[in-house]
């Protein structure tokens, strides 16, 4: 087994067998590179995360207030969001948002909506067929995939529950 | 003696002018000139510490186009189109043309090059692609096979974004050992002769040509520990085939080691008995300010190399500043398919010597 003390470039130098020296050289690396700061990434994406969600309560309690049942008025804030997330994407402002608040942005539905809007600016040079057709989803496809399949097994598991009684 | 009787033909030593040196390298028999330099850049590198050295900056960034990728063409026509101007020369007066970028299938290349006619020979070296065009380009000269060739390279960072990570509009946040692809192009002429009147002449004195060196890297948000044995082992080469220290050369350049690459290449070369920390250079870190332009670990691309070589390089060589120096370009070899089947990334660097006289 290795060791895990701090690996040398003379330990990466010396090593003369490939795979080891491959090993040696990404722990090196390891070492030299440095990572973000975890706890101003976490904060920040906690503060403008929190702040987008306020925002969706707000705008769902609006809803309500003018008449809305809690169904529609939460169904009229996600169409908010997404709107909200696909202009300022279109404006160049999500992305440097994002830079900033990482997973804040990223996470809320409103990241999904920046992820398909970028494709669709980026491609749509391409044409509508081949370019915005074919790639829209080149982000956002793995989310849908794995959502419907995971949505369609914890249906499957639900449906068993249901028979046996357990729910 | 062979049996059928005839004379074996046998190697002689001639006494011609031997440009092969030790392994890698080649020295030229009669240096080739750099008769004319430019560089084009776009709006972040113009704002950036080298932004007074460039010839050009536009702002821009589809550089009046419909997309990134003809944008990059224009970047690379404009280049050319003004190092032949900067000459005094036609299009007609370049024998050929050595190019490339980071494009598949070299496309900001080949449509950038379109209109002016002149015979191409398009190479890729990833991001060390100026020094395998300047390469070819005073082989041919000092081979006379050509008394003019330009060589050139281009990138941008939306279509680089584009075809190796994220559309631009999409939200991320980058690793501090990412880089960011430079916006721009850079050109050369290298000429058989040189205008009688220059007070400083630019020389290409001999090359070392790199090998694929491969540490088993596989994040693409650290290209420069990728590219950093490669540069390791290229520079090394290069002094061991001139039999020189690293004191011979007044400053060796990386193309886009960056902040992180380059700490690895210092620490390799001293393995290797070499200490370069004195006289080392990055174009990655030179060209942008990694505090205020958020920049992470420097600048990357063909045009990081290019554009730094041809606008602040070039300039500390006509002033003498610098007399010899080792320009080696480097690049990481990879493509959105090799990385998402989980291949590692190997890197390549190529050495150039300059020399100003």
């Amino acid at each position: 087994m290795m060791s895990n003390k701090a690996v040398s470039a003379a330990d990466v130098a010396m090593e003369k067998d490939q795979k080891l020296r491959e090993y040696k050289y990404n722990q090196y690396v390891k070492d030299k590179t440095p990572t973000a700061s975890i706890g101003v990434n976490v904060l920040n994406a906690f503060w403008v995360g929190g702040s987008i969600c306020t925002l969706g309560q707000f705008l769902t309690n609006m809803f309500m207030k003018y008449g809305a049942s809690e169904q529609l008025a939460a169904s009229y804030t996600i169409l908010s969001l997404i709107f909200l997330s696909a202009l300022f994407t279109g404006l160049n402002v999500y992305g440097k948002i994002t830079n900033f608040a990482g997973a804040g942005t990223v996470v809320p539905i409103t990241g999904f909506a920046n992820s398909v809007a970028a494709c669709a600016i980026e491609y749509k040079k391409e044409g509508q067929v081949f370019g915005i057709g074919c790639q829209i989803f080149t982000i956002a496809g793995p989310v849908i995939l794995y959502g419907t399949v995971s949505s369609w097994i914890l249906g499957v598991i639900y449906y068993i529950l249901k028979t046996i009684g357990v729910v | 003696m062979a049996s059928d009787g005839r004379t074996e033909f046998k190697y002689e030593q001639t006494p011609i002018f031997n440009k092969m040196t030790g392994k890698q390298s080649i020295l030229f028999e009669n240096p080739p000139f750099i008769i004319a330099e430019s560089s084009v850049a776009g709006k972040k590198e113009g704002e950036g510490p080298l932004g007074a050295y460039f010839d050009e900056i536009v702002e821009d960034g589809y550089f009046g186009g419909t997309s990134w990728e003809e944008a990059e063409s224009k970047f690379l026509n404009r280049a050319a189109k003004l190092v032949i101007k900067k000459a005094n020369l036609k299009n007609s007066d370049i024998r050929y043309l050595i190019g490339g970028d980071l494009l598949g299938q070299l496309i900001s290349t080949s449509f950038g090059v379109t209109d002016l006619e002149i015979p191409l020979l398009g190479v890729f070296g990833a991001c060390s692609t100026m020094g395998e065009a300047m390469i070819i380009g005073s082989t041919l000269v000092d081979g006379d096979y050509a008394d003019k060739t330009i060589a050139i390279t281009s990138s941008h960072f939306a279509s680089a974004e584009k075809q190796f990570r994220f559309p631009l509009g999409y939200g991320n946040q980058r690793a501090p050992s990412a880089s960011w692809t430079v916006t721009g192009s850079g050109a050369v002429i290298i000429a058989k002769d040189s205008p009688p009147n220059r007070k400083v002449k630019i020389r290409i004195k001999g090359a070392t040509i790199g090998k694929i060196v491969d540490y088993g890297i596989k994040d693409n948000s650290n290209m420069g520990a990728s590219m950093a044995p490669a540069a390791t082992n290229t520079i090394s080469q290069n002094l061991k085939d001139l039999n020189v220290q690293p004191g011979y050369y007044d400053k060796i350049i990386t193309g886009d080691l960056g902040h992180v690459g380059s700490d690895i290449l210092i620490d390799l070369l001293k393995q290797e008995g070499y200490d370069i920390s004195s006289n080392h250079m990055d174009c990655g870190i030179e060209i942008f300010d990694k505090d205020t332009q958020d920049t992470h670990a420097g600048g990357s691309g063909c045009a990081c190399s290019a554009i730094t070589f041809t606008s602040y390089v070039l300039k500390k060589m006509k002033e003498k500043e610098w007399k010899r120096v080792l320009f080696s370009p480097t690049g990481s070899l990879q493509s959105k398919v090799s990385f998402n089947e989980g291949q590692s990334m190997p890197g390549i660097a190529h050495a150039v010597i300059v020399e100003a006289e």
